[in-house]
C-alpha cells in the first residue's frame, strides 16, 4: 500500500536505484486491487498474466531507456481496445469481444513502459453519468460506497481515487472524464478534440469523443497526456500540431492571467456548497495574482438538449456496426439474417443504449432532420461562438465540473431528464471541441467537489498551469478516502 | 400532446433493427416523448443565418501516398467471429 502512495518522482528514484522492481510495484498494485475492489468494483477485468510478463521485461530494461512513466501501473476504460484482452464497453453486446489490435493510446502507454493492470467499468457504450448503466456491475464511490462514482468513466475515476492504480485512461463525450473525476476527488483532463488519437476507441459521438487521463494530481496528468497525445495516421481527425511538454507548464506563475466566470455556471441548479467551493477556489487563484470577472455564455441553457440530439444522432449511426455478424453478441438459434440483426441488437444492448439509438434515429429521420438535427448543429455553432467571444479577452473559463456532488446510487436512475440536464456544465466543452480539466476544490459531507477549467483549443498547457498553481496552494488533492486503511 | 407514440417506437426501431416488445415500446414511448420535449426549447433560438457546425475543428483533407503496409491477418480477425468457414463469415441463408 505505501508504495502506491508515493509520488511518481519517488517511485522513479526507487526503480532507478533498484530498491524496488517493476515486479514488486505490480504486485503491490494487484494486492491493493484485491484488498479494495470487492467494495469499489472498478475493474471488469484484471490482467495479471500480461502485467507480470511486461514487468519482467521492464525490469531488464537499462536505466538509460526508462522514461518518466516507466514501470507505473495504469488501468484502461473498457471502451478502449486492448489486443488479446476482452473489451466489453460495459455491454453484453461485447461481453466476449477480444480485440485484435491495440488502440493508439494503448500502444503509447506500452511504449512509455507503463504496466496495464486491467480494464475499468463504465456505463454501457459510455452512455450514462453514474456507471449504473454498466451491464456487469455497479462501481461505488470510494469516498462513500453508497454513492455513484459518476460516469461514464466511473471505473477509471474510482480506481485512481481508491489507490488501485496511479493512472487511468477515461473517455469524455459529454463530461465522462471530468464529472467522475469531480465525484471521486481526482484530476481528469478532457483534451482538445483532435489532441489525442481516437483510433481504437469504440465510437459513441465521433465529433465529440476524446480520450483523457485521470490521475491523483496535476503533474501526473500532464505527464500522461504528453505520452498519449499527437497525430496518428489511423485517426484522420487527430491534429498534427506539435505536442508541447505539458509538464513544462507547471511553473506556478498565474500572475495577471484572466479568468472568465460565466454567471450561468454558478446559476440555478448548482448546489450552494458547490458554488461556495468554486468561489473560494477563485479567491485562491486571485491571491496568486490571477484576475477574474463574471461573463455570460448566453446559449448555455440550450447545450444539453442540443448535445443529446447530436450525440445520439452520431451514436445511432456508429452503433449500426453491432449487427451480430463479424463480432459481438449473436443469438445461437437465429434462423435468418433479419432475425440475427434484430435479436443481436435487442438482446445485446441495454435499455439506455436502445433509447439513445431510437432518439438518434428519430433526429436523423427525414421528417425531423432540419427541425432537430440541423437546428442542434446550428446551436452548436452559437455555443462555440459564445466561448470564442469570451476567449478574445480571457485566458480560461472557470466553473464547477458538476452542479452537485455524487448522487446516491439509484437516486436518479429513473429520472433520466434530470441526469441529462445535469450535464449542462460539461457538454458545452465537447460541442465546442475545447480542452477542460477537473481538479478537486473542496468537500461537502465527505464527498469531493470539482472545479472545471476550460481553455482555448490546444491550450492544455494553460489549464495545467492554473490547475497546478491552485493545487500547490491547497491540499484537497492530498486527501484520500479511508477505504482499505487498517486491516 | 404526445409526440412520440408507441407506433413511433416500432417505426423507428425497425429502422434501427432493434426488436422491441409491446411493453418495451410503451416504456420507450414515454421516455422518448420526454426527450423530444426536452429539445422543444431549441426552437426558441433564432438560427437564421447561422451555419450548422458539423465538426469542432476546421479540418482539411490530407492526402498521402498509397503505400502497401502490414495489416491484421485473417486468422486474427476471425477470432471474434461466431461462425466462419474457409476464411469467410457464415450467416444463415438469406434467400
Amino acid at each position: 500500500m505505501t508504495l502506491l502512495k508515493k509520488t511518481v518522482a519517488e517511485l522513479q528514484t526507487l526503480l532507478h536505484n533498484q530498491e524496488v522492481s517493476v515486479k514488486e510495484l505490480t504486485e503491490a498494485t494487484f494486492a491493493r486491487i484485491a484488498k479494495v475492489d470487492g467494495d469499489v468494483q472498478a475493474f471488469l477485468t484484471t490482467t495479471e498474466e500480461e502485467a507480470f510478463a511486461k514487468a519482467e521485461q521492464l525490469d531488464n530494461q537499462p536505466n538509460a531507456e526508462r522514461g518518466p512513466l516507466f514501470g507505473l501501473p495504469i488501468g484502461i476504460k473498457d471502451n478502449i481496445v486492448t489486443k488479446g484482452i476482452v473489451t466489453t464497453c460495459g455491454s453484453k453486446m461485447l461481453e466476449n469481444f477480444v480485440p485484435v489490435y491495440d488502440a493508439t493510446v494503448v500502444e503509447k502507454v506500452n511504449d512509455a513502459g507503463m504496466v496495464t493492470v486491467g480494464k475499468l467499468n463504465m456505463d454501457e457504450f459510455a452512455m450514462g453519468s453514474t456507471t449504473e448503466r454498466s451491464a456487469f456491475k455497479q462501481t461505488h464511490n470510494p469516498w462513500n460506497l453508497a454513492h455513484v462514482p459518476g460516469g461514464s468513466s466511473g471505473g477509471p475515476a474510482a480506481a485512481v481515487a481508491a489507490g488501485e492504480v496511479l493512472f487511468s485512461l477515461g473517455t469524455d463525450t459529454g463530461g465522462s472524464v471530468r464529472q467522475p473525476a469531480a465525484f471521486c476527488g481526482v484530476v481528469g483532463m478532457k483534451p482538445t478534440y483532435g489532441r489525442v488519437s481516437r483510433s481504437g476507441l469504440v465510437a459513441y459521438g465521433s465529433s465529440l469523443d476524446q480520450i483523457g487521463p485521470i490521475t491523483r494530481n496535476v503533474e501526473d496528468n500532464a505527464l500522461l497526456l504528453s505520452a498519449i497525445a499527437g497525430v496518428d495516421r489511423r485517426d484522420s481527425s487527430s491534429s498534427s500540431l506539435a505536442v508541447p511538454d505539458f509538464g513544462a507548464a507547471l511553473t506556478g506563475d498565474v500572475k495577471n492571467l484572466k479568468i472568465a466566470v460565466p454567471k450561468e455556471y454558478l446559476g440555478e441548479g448548482v448546489a450552494k456548497e458547490v458554488k461556495d467551493a468554486v468561489i473560494e477556489a477563485l479567491k485562491v487563484l486571485e491571491s496568486l495574482g490571477a484576475k477574474w470577472e463574471e461573463v455570460s455564455l448566453p446559449h448555455l441553457k440550450y447545450a444539453s438538449p442540443a448535445y443529446y440530439v447530436i450525440a445520439t444522432g452520431e451514436a445511432s449511426s456508429n452503433l449500426a456496426r453491432f449487427d451480430g455478424i463479424r463480432y459481438g453478441y449473436r443469438p445461437v438459434d437465429a434462423k435468418n439474417l433479419e432475425e440475427i440483426y434484430l435479436r443481436s441488437r435487442s438482446e445485446g444492448f441495454g435499455e439506455e443504449v436502445k433509447k439513445r439509438i431510437l432518439y438518434g434515429t428519430y433526429a436523423l429521420s427525414a421528417d425531423h432532420y432540419d427541425d432537430l438535427y440541423v437546428k442542434a448543429m446550428k446551436i452548436r455553432t452559437l455555443i462555440a461562438q459564445d466561448f470564442a467571444k469570451v476567449f478574445e479577452n480571457y485566458d480560461v473559463v472557470i466553473g464547477p465540473s458538476s452542479a452537485t456532488p455524487a448522487y446516491k446510487i439509484g437516486h436518479l436512475l429513473n429520472n433520466p431528464l434530470t441526469l441529462y440536464a445535469n450535464d449542462v456544465l460539461t457538454v458545452p466543452v465537447n460541442l465546442a471541441g475545447l480542452p477542460a480539466i477537473s481538479v478537486p476544490c473542496g468537500f461537502t459531507e465527505g464527498l469531493p467537489i470539482g472545479m472545471q477549467i476550460i481553455g482555448k483549443h490546444f491550450d492544455e498547457s494553460m489549464l495545467y498551469k492554473i490547475a497546478h498553481a491552485f493545487e500547490q496552494a491547497t491540499d484537497f488533492h492530498t486527501s484520500t478516502p479511508t477505504i482499505g486503511e487498517g486491516n | 400532446m404526445t409526440k412520440f407514440t408507441k407506433e413511433d417506437v416500432f417505426y423507428f426501431a425497425n429502422f434501427a433493427r432493434i426488436g422491441v416488445t409491446d411493453a418495451e415500446a410503451e416504456k420507450f414511448a414515454g421516455q422518448l416523448d420526454d426527450m423530444v420535449g426536452f429539445a422543444d426549447i431549441l426552437s426558441e433560438v433564432d438560427t437564421d443565418n447561422v451555419e450548422p457546425m458539423t465538426h469542432p475543428l476546421q479540418l482539411f483533407n490530407v492526402l498521402r501516398e498509397d503505400v502497401p503496409t502490414d495489416i491484421l491477418n485473417r486468422e486474427e480477425m476471425l477470432k471474434s467471429v461466431k461462425d466462419h468457414e474457409a476464411g469467410m463469415i457464415k450467416v444463415p441463408n438469406i434467400l
